[in-house]
């Protein structure tokens, strides 16, 4: 809505367990550099820059984007940033995009990261405090009961994940930037690896990563003139509920359901697992992949699994599903969904490299974060409209 | 020559002082007594364990008191095989979602006096609590919950809560 | 642009330290009375945004309990900033200039008390070089205080002024922690806190809540008698390098005020977020305000100041006034950062 907004630049770093070689500074320039540099553009020409990432608690500063004017080309100009916990990429992506809707800015950068490595991240998720119950189980704790619901109420196979994060970690390996690289991925070595929270193995988790994550977003006028391939910002959309309630869903969560469901209104798209070329959706435990199938309405609900085993979400099936090898292969958390929503972007520009999907006009860009309770979406195209 | 400096460790300390709030007093004060509180949403009229003065769902405030059993349903859990930063319990444990008797929203606890691999959805669980005198008011006043010899709950008794 | 009016705006009493409730129960009502007063059902509301800070609240992902205070069912379209709530209020206003929505629904807030805000401050420096020296907000201020003396433009009599008019201004204003009749020679006699500062050039510690409504032309036309028309806004920031800054201005509040449309007409008052007297002085200077308007009436952040709340109560205390009939043109601004680090400035009008 508003007017037309593309994608002019994408940039991101080599994502890693800890990046040593970098500050906090350097890892975000490091990522915002190449997004400039795929936008042809100079620092000085950016209007304003939204910067987002995850607790601040992963890093140990406070409000970061204070620090990091220096580093973003943002002294003179409007800065803010974003925290929608771990959907936060991609609802910085909209906050940035809606700058360029409102007509407010021509071109924005936006950045998101996360440099987990210099604190402890196991310890801010898990920090107890007073008062509150303490948490059993850690994240994967949370979302593994989810899981076996999900099993029970759709009679899945066992090794639905195992089939998962075998594609996403064979899509990996066409990916010069992921963190995890496992050259000789088999099924056999997923289902050997240890169960870490029934019925979730250790090859089925995301990592934590180092890394970040940049676009240059731009008008229909500075798109014009970008050296490459824009890709059009066709509808985006958030949606949230609060954690826990009476007879809350979490499996099949509504405001999953409802936030496609605008998007794809807005989109003007009627049977989305038809009309879209390619999907980047956020899966850090390999279940949720069938799980969103269904949530996004891919799939009818109970039968996101068959996609999976079918092949339709690999790289040459019909709606093939993180190309890129997703969040089980690099996960920076305040990145990640904005590497959705990038790698969806580049898909239409036909700028993904080795694991470009042929033909790719219309990609949907999908991130999510809390208890499941955050959701942030968008569909990119090759064309405008 | 000496390596360049990569990275410096700065230890940082900070303090703070944490309020429960007026629902969670309630609840706290109602544990040190032996006793669950729950609140009902004059709204929705759902009954929330642990009570958090809000419904998430309404947006109003909770104030009607209930007293909750300490016995319920099993709805959904996992085997937890990594040990938890937080946690003196030895993996492998299982860790269920349990719908109290009267609740209307389950939450998170763990099961023990049970092999782990015949923890199921639909089980009967009861409270197992610390001795009495070493309860305050906390959470941890419940240690965990134990099955009980009760038919498992059917399916359709507890399916809205998954 | 579309025109978006603020139509309602509620806060909670600044407390120096709520016990009681926490963040959701110290929320809610404010929450609900900035709904109930906006005259647009709470479900008709199109977008919500936040501002809250985890190291102000002491825990990560602070903002997702503080959604129960809304009730977000069936699901919102929703997002957060980890700044002031003026900033939230910015996204909004951008979001309504896209056309997606007609009304937001904006919030934040802060339970300052429960950590020491001076030291959690000291973790928005830069963490190699900087934070480490273990420099706390306070002492920051008083640096910057000191080269603003040092200048010779501005004496302590002009810091101890500002601190007894926003005392005294504060005394109507219900919501305000600190208010009474002081004079400036008395303030000068007190002992130094961290020279130059005294205790009473320093914000007190708060706990509080703010909320507001804000609607698209029709929408705020059909529901608001005054509505407080947002004329322009714009933010900037300043580099973060304190030695690179010239800390005796404020260039960032200066430009976001010409981009915001300040410099043209006049304003009846002023809500400045400066949550060190000497630092009004600076905004005042940057902004070329003059003697005819009045700074702060509600008191300013020099008598209630709840960390990532402050800001966004400006705004809300300039539209108060707008939507109560006692002024027609107001400025508000908010700021981030360390030593008006960055600053962001509105231009509120009613009809």
């Amino acid at each position: 809505m508003g007017q037309p907004c593309a994608v002019i630049g994408v940039g991101q770093t080599k994502h890693e367990v800890k990046r040593l070689d970098v500050s906090i500074a350097g890892l975000v320039r490091e990522a915002a550099q190449r997004a400039l540099d795929d936008a042809g553009l100079a620092w000085h020409e950016i209007d304003a820059v939204v910067v987002g990432k995850a607790p601040d608690m992963f890093e140990g500063v406070v409000m970061p984007e204070l620090y990091l004017a220096d580093a973003l080309g943002a002294v003179g100009k409007p800065m803010l940033r974003v925290h929608t916990a771990g959907s936060v990429g991609g609802s910085t992506a909209i906050v940035a995009a809606s700058l360029v809707q409102a007509g407010v800015h021509e071109r924005v950068l936006t950045v998101a990261f996360e440099k987990q490595s210099e604190s402890n991240a196991m310890w801010a998720l898990t920090v107890h405090v007073p008062f509150q119950q303490a948490i059993v189980a850690g994240a994967g704790g949370y979302f593994s009961p989810l899981i076996r619901t999900y099993i029970r109420r759709s009679g899945a196979p066992e090794d639905t994940g195992i089939r998962v994060a075998l594609k996403d970690r064979q899509n990996a390996l066409k990916n010069p930037y992921s963190h995890l690289v496992f050259p000789d991925i088999s099924f056999e070595q997923i289902a050997n690896s240890p169960m870490l929270w029934d019925p979730i193995r250790y090859l089925e988790t995301c990592p934590s990563s180092d890394g970040a994550c940049a676009m240059v977003l731009a008008s229909a006028g500075a798109a014009r003139r970008a050296p490459h391939r824009p890709a059009w910002v066709r509808a985006t959309a958030m949606k949230s509920e609060p954690t826990m309630f009476a007879g809350r869903d979490q499996v099949n969560p509504q405001a999953g359901r409802d936030c496609a469901a605008e998007l794809y209104k807005k989109a003007g798209i009627s049977h989305p697992r038809r009309e879209l070329d390619v999907a980047e959706i956020y899966v850090p435990f390999s279940w949720f992949e069938p799980m969103w199938m269904e949530n996004l309405g891919f799939a009818p609900e109970g039968e996101g699994w068959k996609m999976t085993y079918e092949g339709a979400t690999a790289l040459d099936g019909d709606l093939p599903v993180n190309a890129s090898g997703g969040v089980l292969s690099s996960n920076p958390i305040g990145a990640s969904g904005m590497l959705r929503f990038a790698e969806a972007a580049l898909q239409v520009r036909g700028m993904a490299g080795a694991h470009q999907v042929e033909g790719a006009r219309l990609a949907l860009g999908h991130a999510y974060g809390g208890g499941s309770q955050f959701f942030a979406m968008w569909i990119v195209g090759a064309e405008q409209a | 020559m000496s390596e360049p400096v990569a990275s410096i460790k700065t230890p940082v300390r900070l303090e703070y002082s944490y309020s429960a709030g007026r629902a969670s007093t309630r609840f706290l004060r109602g544990m040190s007594e032996g006793r669950i509180l729950g609140q009902r949403c004059p709204s929705c009229r759902k009954v929330y364990v642990p009570p958090r003065g809000s419904c998430p769902r309404c947006g109003v405030a909770t104030q009607e008191e209930i007293e909750i059993s300490g016995k319920g349903t099993v709805t959904t859990f996992c085997i937890v095989r990594i040990p938890s930063e937080n946690l003196s319990v030895k993996p492998p444990y299982a860790a269920a979602h349990i719908l109290l008797d009267g609740a209307d929203i389950p939450f998170f606890a763990l099961i023990q006096e049970c092999p782990f691999d015949q923890v199921r959805m639909g089980m009967r669980v009861e409270a197992v609590w610390a001795p009495r005198e070493e309860w305050t008011t906390s959470f941890g006043n419940i240690r965990y919950f134990r099955p009980l010899a009760e038919p498992d709950a059917p399916f359709e008794a507890f399916k809205e809560h998954l | 642009m579309r025109d978006v009016a603020i139509v309602s705006f509620a806060q909670a009493k600044a407390k120096r330290r709520e016990l009681d409730a926490n963040e959701v129960e110290i929320l809610m009502p404010v929450v609900q009375e900035a709904v109930a007063r906006s005259g647009i059902p709470k479900r008709e509301i199109g977008f919500t945004v936040s501002g809250s800070c985890d190291y102000v609240a002491g825990q990560p992902f602070a903002f997702v309990s503080a959604l129960d205070a809304v009730g977000a069912w069936p699901p919102i379209s929703e997002s957060h900033v980890e700044m002031d709530g003026a900033f939230a209020f910015y996204e909004a206003w951008v979001k309504l200039q896209t056309g997606e929505v007609d009304s937001a629904l904006v919030y934040s807030f802060g339970k300052t008390s429960m950590g020491d805000p001076a030291a959690v401050l000291n973790l928005q420096l830069d963490p190699y070089t900087v934070a480490p020296l273990g420099i706390d907000a306070v002492s920051l201020a008083a640096l910057q205080a000191r080269l603003l003396l040092d200048s010779g433009r501005y004496t302590e009599k002009d810091m101890a002024e500002v601190v007894a008019r926003s005392r005294r201004s504060a005394k109507t204003n219900p919501h305000a922690q600190l208010r009474g009749d002081v004079d400036a020679a008395s303030l000068l006699s007190a002992p130094y806190y961290a020279s130059p500062l005294r205790k009473h050039d320093c914000p007190p510690i708060s706990d509080g809540a703010a909320a507001l409504v804000i609607a698209a032309g029709e929408v705020a036309r059909r529901v608001a008698r005054r509505p407080v028309w947002i004329r322009g806004i714009d933010h900037r920031i300043e580099s973060h390098d304190l030695g690179l800054r010239d800390l005796t201005r404020s260039p960032s509040t200066g430009l976001a005020a010409e981009r915001a449309g300040a410099r043209a007409g006049r304003f009846e008052l002023a809500e400045l977020h400066a949550p060190f007297s000497h630092q009004e002085l600076i905004l005042c200077e940057a902004l070329g305000l003059g003697d005819g308007v009045k700074i702060n009436p509600s008191g300013g952040a020099l008598a209630a100041n709840a960390l990532m709340v402050a800001g966004l109560t400006r705004i809300g205390e300039a539209a108060q006034r707008i939507l109560e009939g006692e002024a027609r043109r107001a400025l508000a601004h908010a700021t981030s950062g360390p030593c008006l680090q960055q600053n962001l400035v509105c231009v509120l009008e009613g009809n």
